[in-house]
């Protein structure tokens, strides 16, 4: 068996009293599509936080193929490939989505303190940008500042600011949060789409979807791993069904 | 799936499109050529515009583009006016000499700086580098044997500019030096705005959350824009010192750090000519208001300054692309 593509071991985080992350053990192999999911305040977007760096765990030590990344910082992370994207939009407002684009793909290719050529300069990198955009359907609009698209372009412009750092691991966090449910299922189609080469891990509220898109699927209840396994074992498992499916079944 | 994007889109070429000089921008500089022939008794007036000017567009630097807020920079002039000062009064004034040692200067501390300003944002920051800006003007201050404390610094012998041009008494080699040094920085200014850098700058202030999420070292990224923006407040400061003939501890004054943010936020910020326009209007007013009441004019700047930013919030040339975008969008 090869080194999985993520891995955590023991991971532990408190914020007083309240554990948020307890002993979280995960081994995600290479290019499988996770699904997190749990209830409100089950610590996924804390999970999610701890293992792009941008919270400290209290213990415990994350890998990224064989690095030890536990002391990175969140930017060395990135260029090392596991990028994340935000629940809530967290873009450029002012910058256009080929320029926010582009600036991910020079922050990736090492060119960004360069100050003494135009950015035109960099044809590839804009190039590479303009791909991006287009494979997500966002070309035709992006020469317009972000703060004026779409609330569903901006959600894909999340997603393309994230695939710009070239991930190996993509975390995304409610990738459809607020998206009406049929734009929702495009946008998870996108996903499915991604290069098989990217491990994905996301979290997802609609059931449909998860159940759709996602090969495993990993159970979060009170900052604890309750459960993973493949669709039909979630679906069939009573501890999951009891505390997040709410007897019903998927 | 078929892209709704017409062919001919090269964003290459977009991108160049934004890049080029306007119109606009030539007038702008050929009409700085004008106090020449307009207004050849006020030239004096004209270089301490143009040395303004520079100043503020290196707080436009870090404003306007990283987001910034400093209420310090004087820190930084004060210290390019002090070494060429210096400089002079040991027999280094030939001001080409201050002009590069006086900056690297001003680099230096701001380098320093930077590690400490690259940890904070906002009301942290102003207090930050307002405290910086206090810690210095005392240093110099007591530090008398250096800058002649509260009397200023004596001696100081500016020679001529390559050794060929006196600097008279109208202000000619004054505004012709300190229109030059200008230019020549806001060329390299415009460069590295358009630039990948620059880019990078303009994503630390729309959102600083974001940047480590791209894999970008904000903090490495703010720390060279506040070295550079040094460099040239250091430039501004040492023209000031070689143009005047004296310094004095007015140069590092929490009042010169203020009004460099006024000018700034009139002219309008992260618009690279901000900081020229804004100087033109503060210190034209300030020649006139001061003719009209001399004790008073402060009451005037201040009825233009609530004027211009209560009307224009993003400063004269925010207000005038508004106009300018009205105007296209009804024309079109």
């Amino acid at each position: 068996m090869s080194t999985p593509a993520l891995a955590t071991q023991g991971l532990h985080k408190r914020f007083g009293s309240l554990v948020v992350a307890g002993d979280i053990n995960l081994t995600i192999p290479h290019g499988v599509r996770y699904a997190l999911i749990g209830p409100n305040g089950a610590g996924k977007t804390t999970l999610i936080n701890l293992i792009t760096g941008m919270a400290r765990p209290d213990a415990g030590k994350i890998f990224l193929g064989d690095a030890d990344i536990t002391t990175f910082k969140p930017d060395v992370r990135v260029k090392r490939g596991l990028v994340r994207t935000f629940q809530i939009n967290t873009l450029f407002p002012h910058l256009n989505a080929l320029e926010a684009v582009t600036l991910a793909v020079c922050e990736r290719r090492g060119v960004a303190g360069a100050w003494w050529k135009p950015l035109p300069a960099y044809a590839a990198a804009v190039e590479e940008a303009y791909a991006i955009l287009e494979t997500l359907t966002l070309a035709a609009d992006c020469c317009r500042l972000t703060r004026e698209l779409a609330y569903g372009q901006q959600r894909l412009l999340e997603i393309a600011l994230a695939l710009a750092a070239r991930p190996k691991v993509l975390l995304l966090d409610e990738p459809a949060a607020g998206v009406p449910r049929e734009e929702s299922a495009e946008l998870f189609a996108a996903i499915a789409g991604l290069s098989k080469d990217i491990t994905v891990l996301f979290i997802e509220h609609d059931m449909d979807i998860v159940f759709r898109f996602a090969s495993r699927i990993i159970v979060m209840v009170g900052g604890r791993i309750l459960v993973e396994g493949t669709p039909p074992e979630i679906a069939a498992d009573a501890r999951v069904r009891e505390v997040y499916l709410g007897g019903d079944a998927p | 799936m078929a892209v709704p994007s017409s062919a001919a889109f090269d964003p290459k070429l977009y991108l160049q499109a934004q890049t080029r000089w306007q119109p606009i921008e030539i007038a702008f500089w050929l009409a700085t050529l004008l106090p020449f022939l307009l207004f050849p008794n006020h030239l004096v007036l004209a270089s301490q515009i143009a040395i303004t000017a520079l100043f503020a567009l290196s707080l436009d630097l870090i404003l306007g583009y990283a987001g910034i807020v400093s209420l310090g920079h004087a820190a930084f002039f004060g210290l390019g006016a002090y070494t060429a000062g210096i400089l002079s009064k040991y027999g280094w004034g030939e001001p080409v000499v201050g002009l590069v040692i006086a900056p690297a200067v001003a680099g230096l501390a701001g380098y320093a700086s930077s590690f400490i300003i690259a940890r904070f944002r906002h009301l942290t920051l102003i207090m930050i580098t307002m405290g910086l800006g206090f810690l210095l003007h005392e240093a110099a201050n007591s530090a008398e044997w250096l800058t002649g404390g509260s009397d200023g610094l004596q001696g100081v012998r500016i020679g001529p500019l390559l050794g060929l041009f006196r600097f008279d008494l109208y202000g000619y080699t004054a505004y012709a030096y300190s229109l030059l040094v200008l230019f020549l920085v806001f060329l390299a200014t415009r460069r590295l705005i358009n630039s990948p850098f620059g880019l990078s700058l303009r994503g630390i202030r729309e959102n600083l959350t974001r940047m480590p999420a791209i894999g970008a070292p904000s903090r490495s990224h703010i720390r060279k824009i506040y070295t550079m923006s040094a460099v040239i407040a250091g430039i501004a400061g040492a023209m000031l010192a070689h143009t005047t003939s004296t310094v004095s501890l007015g140069v590092l004054d929490f009042q010169r750090s203020a009004e460099v943010l006024i000018i700034l936020v009139l002219g309008g910020t992260g618009r690279l000519y901000g900081g020229l326009v804004g100087a033109i209007i503060f210190m034209v007013a300030r020649d006139q208001f001061s003719g009209i009441a001399p004790q008073y004019w402060y009451f005037w700047i201040g009825v233009l300054l609530v004027t211009v930013v209560m009307l224009l919030p993003n400063g004269v040339l925010g207000g005038l692309a508004q106009l300018t975008a009205r105007w296209r969008g009804g024309s079109s």
